[in-house]
């Protein structure tokens, strides 16, 4: 268990179909890529014409990790993301109107649109907290991994990170005590290469991630990313372990960012085979055509999946661009739980 | 004002077996308190020996030792308190919360507000300033970094029944705050305590000397020099004394109350005098009192420089500063004009 490196399957989906989900979870992943490609593009676009400001992190390239975080992860699992939050936001079943409107700074987003695009929560659905700080919800998931552990619950707790995150002081940290206390916690390292505009071997001298994570004695193991099944299955088998009170897992997704690392910022610098490599692979589309071959859904039901998806991303733009501003006393609101005798400037 | 809740039964405790009674009584109300930190666990009991015989009576799941970790200590007890815990870290020296200023200005301060109010963290950072015989890496006093981060309260006790009475409070407030202890006086200022549950509010300022020519406002540490001041003047110089207790929320109320009887006031601390807590209680005092004040509000802070290591290079004020700050207040009063132009 200590120190188990696995290698990527590179093969793709035909590596892994002995824990094939039903079908309706099956489709639910397909919507879920779909969702989290389309909305993803559809903020960029209104950031694009000026109506949307809003700092933008795409999740273009994970989205296959996220649809598997989706049916791996059980409903009382708690999650901790990043900035980098659209897809992991939807695969904790959030509505997408909440969120495209939390992007759009309103009532009707998650939080009252006081927090913004690098700050979904949603307590109720185990969104505990994003954070703008890279690798700072490491700790983050220590900590809900202790109070899960003390309250002798099933919950497992997934924090998301991009590879960048594994440089920062926390994570390293973060490893050492959820091994150490032997935390129900797993480190998902969204490994899409880059870290900001620096490509991983440039800034690590080991980047096999998950290879240098095991010293720190947890179960780490690398995974295709652009592969569903083979993540759910590494994600799942995570989950697993640290509700078996086997500690945490680091599982490495190996994916690739489709675009650059902000909302509209500069993308040239990324290798044009490289690029092209991984849009041949892109997630929903890959997906689709993997569904549709294999006879796990049929194409009619694929087709009605992506008309609904449109109309689901028009909805919630729509429902967005509609839900009203704060009003005045939101900016005091929620400073403190007791702010008597506390500056109010 | 304090209440007193329970107790009838007081002993004679230092600041640090009052944290630990403290403790040792949250510990015992609620399950959800928690405590984290380096050492903490027995046989040690912390550094400062105030956990001691905790984790022996409560269990090492809820009194644990971590490694020295500063900024994870922090962050896991803000996903403990955002996993339904009341998380109490402890940070040895305050100049160790460099190390965990993400945690606490990113996270701690800001979960509630940037949720929309969902997920509040509230944690107390226990932490003390420590002796300048460490050097200048261990002995700053940093409390005005804290008070200039919306979502944190600050608290600054300067003996053991407030230090007590305001532990209690800080632990089950639902906001989180910094509980800044002070290294010198956390075994030479001993007190009666009671030994059952008792809360000191905060935000509640306590007037410790009463008096009639100049207001003293001060907290920490600072209050003990204060008072021998206050003392070594009488006779001279009537000094009232006000003991801030806690910094956000502060009770600038007391202080107005005084400083409209006494007319003149200074603001004694150990953190910089530029920039310091004095700089916002001075202002806030004159936007109140301006044109009854009998001289501008004066501050008597630490030096601008890094804390010395050397015992004869004093840049914090002590009884003889203090001393030097009020009489030379007293001498603007009569000339009229700021002591630099006399």
């Amino acid at each position: 268990m200590r120190g188990k490196v696995l290698p990527v399957h590179e093969a793709g989906h035909d590596a892994m179909t002995n824990t094939l989900p039903d079908r309706a979870a099956l489709e639910w992943m397909y919507s879920t890529m779909l969702l989290a490609k389309m909305a993803d593009e559809r903020a960029a676009d209104e950031a694009r014409k000026g109506l949307l400001a809003a700092a933008l992190y795409p999740v273009r390239g994970l989205e296959a990790v996220c649809a598997a975080m989706g049916v791996a992860m059980a409903p009382q699992d708690q999650m901790v993301s990043s900035y980098r939050n659209l897809g992991d936001a939807l695969s904790r079943k959030i509505p997408l109107r909440a969120i495209i409107a939390e992007a759009y700074g309103r009532m009707g987003g998650t939080s009252k649109g006081k927090g913004g695009t690098m700050h979904l929560t949603d307590n109720e659905r185990g969104l505990i907290a994003t954070t703008g700080i890279v690798g700072a919800g490491m700790p983050l998931a220590v900590g809900l991994g202790l109070a899960a552990q003390l309250d002798k619950s099933d919950r497992a707790i997934a924090v998301t990170f991009g590879d960048g995150a594994t440089s920062i002081g926390a994570a390293h940290e973060s490893f050492n005590l959820a091994a150490l206390w032997k935390l129900p916690v797993v480190f998902v390292c969204q490994n899409n290469q880059w870290g900001e505009h620096t490509p991983l071997a440039e800034y690590a001298a080991n980047p096999n991630l998950a290879e240098r994570t095991a010293a720190y004695g947890l179960h780490a193991e690398a995974v295709d990313g652009f592969d569903p099944m083979a993540t759910l299955q590494s994600i799942g088998g995570a989950l697993d372990r640290a509700r078996a009170g086997e500690g945490p897992s680091f599982i490495e997704c190996r994916s690739y960012r489709l675009t650059g690392h902000s909302g509209l910022s500069d993308y040239s610098y990324v290798p044009t085979e490289e690029l092209a490599a991984a849009l041949a692979r892109d997630p929903a589309p890959t997906f689709r055509t993997w569904l549709e071959q294999n006879g796990h859904v049929d194409a009619a039901t694929l087709d009605q999946i992506e008309q609904t998806a449109v109309e689901t991303v028009d909805d919630a733009f729509a429902f967005a661009q509609q839900s009203p501003h704060p009003s005045p006393d939101e900016l005091m609101a929620d400073v403190y739980a007791s702010p008597e005798g506390v500056p109010t400037r | 004002m304090t209440t007193v809740e329970s107790a009838t039964d007081t002993k004679q405790m230092t600041i640090v077996a009052a944290i630990q009674n403290a403790l040792d009584i949250a510990l015992g109300l609620d399950e959800r308190v928690i405590i984290l930190g380096e050492d903490i666990a027995d046989p040690i009991g912390g550094v400062m020996k105030a956990t001691k015989g905790l984790s022996t009576k409560h269990g090492l799941d809820r009194v644990r030792a971590t490694p020295i970790v500063e900024q994870t200590i922090i962050g896991t007890a803000v996903g403990a308190a955002l996993g339904g815990y009341r998380p109490v870290a402890e940070i040895m020296f305050m100049d160790f919360l460099c190390q965990a200023m993400d945690q606490i200005i990113n996270h701690a301060a800001k979960s509630r507000y940037m949720s929309g109010g969902h997920s509040p963290a509230p944690i107390v950072v226990r932490a003390m300033i420590g002796d300048s015989k460490f050097g200048a890496q261990h002995s700053q006093a940093l409390e005005g970094w804290f008070m200039h981060t919306p979502g944190l309260k600050v608290v600054m006790p300067s003996n053991p029944y407030d230090t007590k009475g305001l532990l209690l409070s800080a632990i089950f407030d639902d906001d989180p705050v910094i509980f800044i202890e002070n290294m010198g006086m956390s075994y030479s200022i001993k007190g009666e305590v009671p030994t059952g549950d008792y809360r000191v509010p905060l935000g509640e300022a306590s007037v410790l000397r009463e008096g009639s020519d100049i207001t003293l406002i001060t907290y920490g540490a600072e209050v003990h020099p204060s008072m021998a001041a206050a003392q070594a003047l009488e006779g001279e110089i009537s000094v009232e004394v006000i003991d801030l207790r806690s910094l956000v929320p502060l009770d600038i109320s007391t202080c107005v109350r005084s400083v409209s009887e006494t007319k003149r006031a200074i603001v004694v601390h150990g953190s910089t005098e530029f920039c310091g807590p004095g700089a916002e209680v001075a202002t806030q005092l004159t936007d109140r009192l301006f044109g009854t004040l009998d001289v501008p509000v004066a501050r008597h802070g630490a030096t601008y420089t890094p804390v010395p290591f050397s015992q004869q290079l004093h840049s914090t004020p002590t009884e003889e500063s203090i001393i030097a700050a009020i009489r030379t207040l007293r001498q603007r009063d009569a000339v009229g004009q700021h002591p630099e132009s006399i």
